[in-house]
């Protein structure tokens, strides 16, 4: 076996993004109820047809049970008891980033995202999330310049209500799950991108994620709508300061790609994961689901998960036009006493449809690593394909790893195709890169980002460095 | 033999070595000096210690030394990690060489080339350099460029791991060599490729252990020294002749020197 106190010092992840940034901010009172929900979207100005679809969809959510197929092992959270709405006291409206509170602005900078004119990064448009509310959006008049609008979903819904009621809920409807229902009521904020037929999206679009206060939730909700022939690349990162209560996070997602359209969702997932004995960190509970509504669409999701104490996800494929796309590539990394089940939905509707899931799980410490998968193919799904393959790989005899595929086809003349692994880092393949003279850590690093790779090829060049860093830092420590 | 007057300082020095792995023991006693030069064969039967002992050279972790000491270059490295043994040139040609999914195999031996180059103060290699310099050591072990982009040994045939085991020492020039059974699995002209490219890499300066069962490798690469291991110790050595009557009489014949001693 492996020298198991050297892996545990080799996997240990110093979290850099713990700190709590101290500001002013506006809470609601705890608690969920009617009352609650209306405040929120009195609190946005928003009109009626929102505040019903908010209502409706808690009345939902009373009414259904919290999930527990997939096994996970938490403390009973207790809705009662958190804040759904904080945001950071700033001006009622602001015009430049000039007006924002340059606590925020150092906040993001910190995390490696800075956001004003004279440093924020050059290729990519960026919405900053904190907390509830989004702070700022880069590159908006550049963007507009194309017809693109990028921009919080709360200015989208006084900006572009047509958008917003044609297509919110259009795809994760506010009674699919328990936490997209409690997410429909309760959502405050997150991003929105409709690209106009024809356009290619001149730069990556980016959304991050900051939750900094402790007993608030963070439930955003993302539409993407790509019109005819459009395409477009999006990169989400989340990051959030340690505490020793555990913070919850239930966003939705929503992709919707008309014909010929593309969108490559990419993820970087590195919410707070708890500390070593599993107090603290984010419970991320996230439904995000994607629909090839046109022909010759496409929808590729990429992930790579390394935080959260627990994860639940499972992006997913409506693949409804004829010979649309979707995939799913992913990187799920635990540690210590970290849960992950992940996985994605691939559902084939439309004929030759084609799909790809490429999972691959990486458990160390004492953690759970699950992939869990559906492929469907349905009655006139004729022609169409599936492709999956999950594999597994261990550090240390503590960790565990599962897989779950689920295959449902009611179209003979389809095909899917599934593979799967578990492979384990052993003593003599540490040994043998030793004994090339390639050090102890750097060893473990090659093997998973070896590991990793089929999936990193996805990741749009900015991401998969940072995706690397990540990985590298997470399997960072002191040795001997 | 070895108390012969020698012009240069050793390169390696083992000394009554003991050694366990989970509290049972496998060396018991062994003693070996190796000086520029020289080339050492190590015969026994299978179980007699000659993997271990190579292994414990290289610093493998699951074992313990329980006396005696290992000197590189006059320094002791009893406690050395197995990736700074390599670095200082001390390599292992293994038995069983190891598959690595994923990493493709021209990233490996970069990785590899460079950390002994660092150790060496020598300027690390970019991947275009690199490139270049591998392309000359194919040559050696007549191995296809095609081996570069495959992972680590995943896939490859006998023959092909113990050509890459080659290439691999080839690039890291290192000290001293000790070859685990290179020869075992070998068809004959793989066997005439692996020899001839050890030895081109050995020169004057570099020590190699060569661990065999068979004469056949030691046909291609003549050893000044044969020493036959029994019971986790050396219990007899000898010129190149003794491998000779060792194929004639067996393994049969060194049990009665075990006897004696």
């Amino acid at each position: 076996m492996v020298n198991e106190n050297l892996v545990k010092d080799v996997v240990k992840e110093p979290y850099k993004y713990g700190f709590v940034t101290d500001i002013e901010t506006e809470k609601i009172a705890k608690g969920l109820n009617e009352d609650i929900i209306r405040l929120i979207s009195q609190k946005k100005r928003e009109p009626k047809y929102l505040l019903d679809f908010r209502l409706k969809a808690f009345k939902k959510w009373q009414k259904m049970d919290e999930p527990d197929w997939a096994g996970l092992g938490y403390k009973q959270i207790d809705y009662q008891d958190i804040i759904y709405y904080s945001a950071p006291k700033q001006k009622e409206k602001i015009s430049s980033l000039d007006e924002v509170d340059p606590k925020l602005l150092e906040t993001f900078d910190k995390l490696g995202i800075p956001l004003t004119e004279q440093k924020k990064l050059t290729n990519v448009a960026v919405d900053a999330v904190f907390d509830s509310v989004s702070i700022a959006t880069t590159f908006r008049e550049e963007l507009a310049g194309h017809g693109v609008i990028f921009c919080s979903i709360s200015e989208a819904v006084k900006n572009h209500s047509d958008l917003i009621e044609k297509y919110l809920g259009s795809v994760v409807p506010a009674s699919d799950n328990y936490f997209a229902a409690l997410n429909s009521a309760v959502f405050s904020d997150g991003s929105f991108v409709y690209i106009p037929k024809g356009v290619t999206c001149p730069m990556d679009l980016s959304s991050y994620f900051r939750i900094n206060s402790g007993d608030s939730g963070q439930f955003e909700r993302t539409l993407i709508i790509a019109e005819e022939s459009s395409s477009v690349s999006y990169l989400e990162g989340c990051t959030a300061p340690m505490f020793d209560t555990n913070t919850l996070h239930a966003a939705v997602v929503e992709l919707i790609a008309l014909d010929d359209a593309s969108i490559k969702y990419s993820t970087v997932q590195n919410w707070y994961a708890g500390d070593e004995e599993g107090v603290g960190g984010i419970f991320n509970f996230v439904t995000k689901r994607g629909k090839c509504l046109g022909k010759r669409s496409k929808i590729s999701w990429s992930q790579v998960e390394t935080g959260s104490a627990i994860t639940w996800k499972y992006p997913s494929c409506l693949l409804l036009g004829e010979e649309s796309v979707g995939e799913f590539y992913s990187v799920a990394l635990t540690n210590n006493l970290q849960q992950a089940d992940t996985g994605t939905k691939m559902i084939h509707i439309g004929p030759k449809t084609k799909s790809t899931i490429v999972s691959k799980g990486i458990s160390a410490g004492n953690s759970i690593n699950s992939y869990r998968g559906l492929v469907k193919m349905g009655t006139k799904a004729t022609g169409s394909r599936n492709y999956s393959q999950c594999d597994s790989m261990l550090i240390g005899d503590q960790a565990s790893a599962n897989t779950f595929p689920y295959i449902k086809s009611q179209q003979p003349n389809s095909e899917i195709e599934h593979e799967a692994s578990t492979c384990r880092i052993s003593e003599d393949q540490l040994f043998y890169l030793q004994s090339r003279g390639i050090e102890f850590e750097e060893a473990i690093s090659m093997m998973v980002s070896g590991f990793c790779r089929d999936v990193f090829n996805q990741l749009p060049m900015e991401f998969a460095a940072e995706a690397d860093k990540l990985l590298a830092l997470k399997l960072e420590g002191s040795v001997g | 033999m070895q108390s012969q007057m020698k012009e240069s300082d050793p390169i390696l020095e083992v000394e009554n070595l003991f050694a366990s792995t989970d509290n049972l023991p496998i060396l018991k006693g062994v003693s070996l000096t190796v000086y520029p030069g020289e080339i050492h064969a190590i015969m026994g039967r299978n179980g007699c210690g000659k993997s271990t002992l190579s292994k414990i050279i290289a610093g493998h972790p699951s074992y313990n030394i329980t006396n005696g000491d290992i000197k590189f270059s006059g320094e002791n490295i009893n406690s050395l990690e197995p990736e700074e043994r390599a670095q200082s040139g001390i390599f292992l040609g293994f038995q069983y060489p190891i598959e690595i999914p994923g990493v493709s195999n021209l990233e490996f031996l970069r990785v590899s080339t460079n950390a002994r180059r660092k150790f060496l103060n020598k300027e690390e290699l970019d991947t275009f350099d690199f490139e270049e310099l591998v392309k000359e050591k194919l040559e050696l072990v007549k191995m296809d460029h095609a081996f570069l982009s495959r992972s680590v040994n995943q896939g490859f045939s006998g023959g092909e791991k113990k050509r890459n085991e080659i290439l691999q020492m080839a690039l890291l020039e290192p000290k001293i060599a000790i070859l685990d059974e290179t020869d075992s699995g070998l068809d004959i002209d793989a066997l005439r490729i692996v020899a001839s490219g050890i030895k081109k890499i050995s020169n004057s300066q570099t020590g190699i252990i060569l661990i065999t069962h068979y004469q056949r490798l030691l046909d291609e690469i003549e050893p000044n020294y044969v020493h036959v291991m029994a019971d986790g110790q050396i219990i007899k050595t000898g010129g190149s002749n003794l491998a000779l009557e060792l194929e004639n009489k067996g393994y049969e014949w060194t049990d009665n020197f075990v006897k004696e001693s």
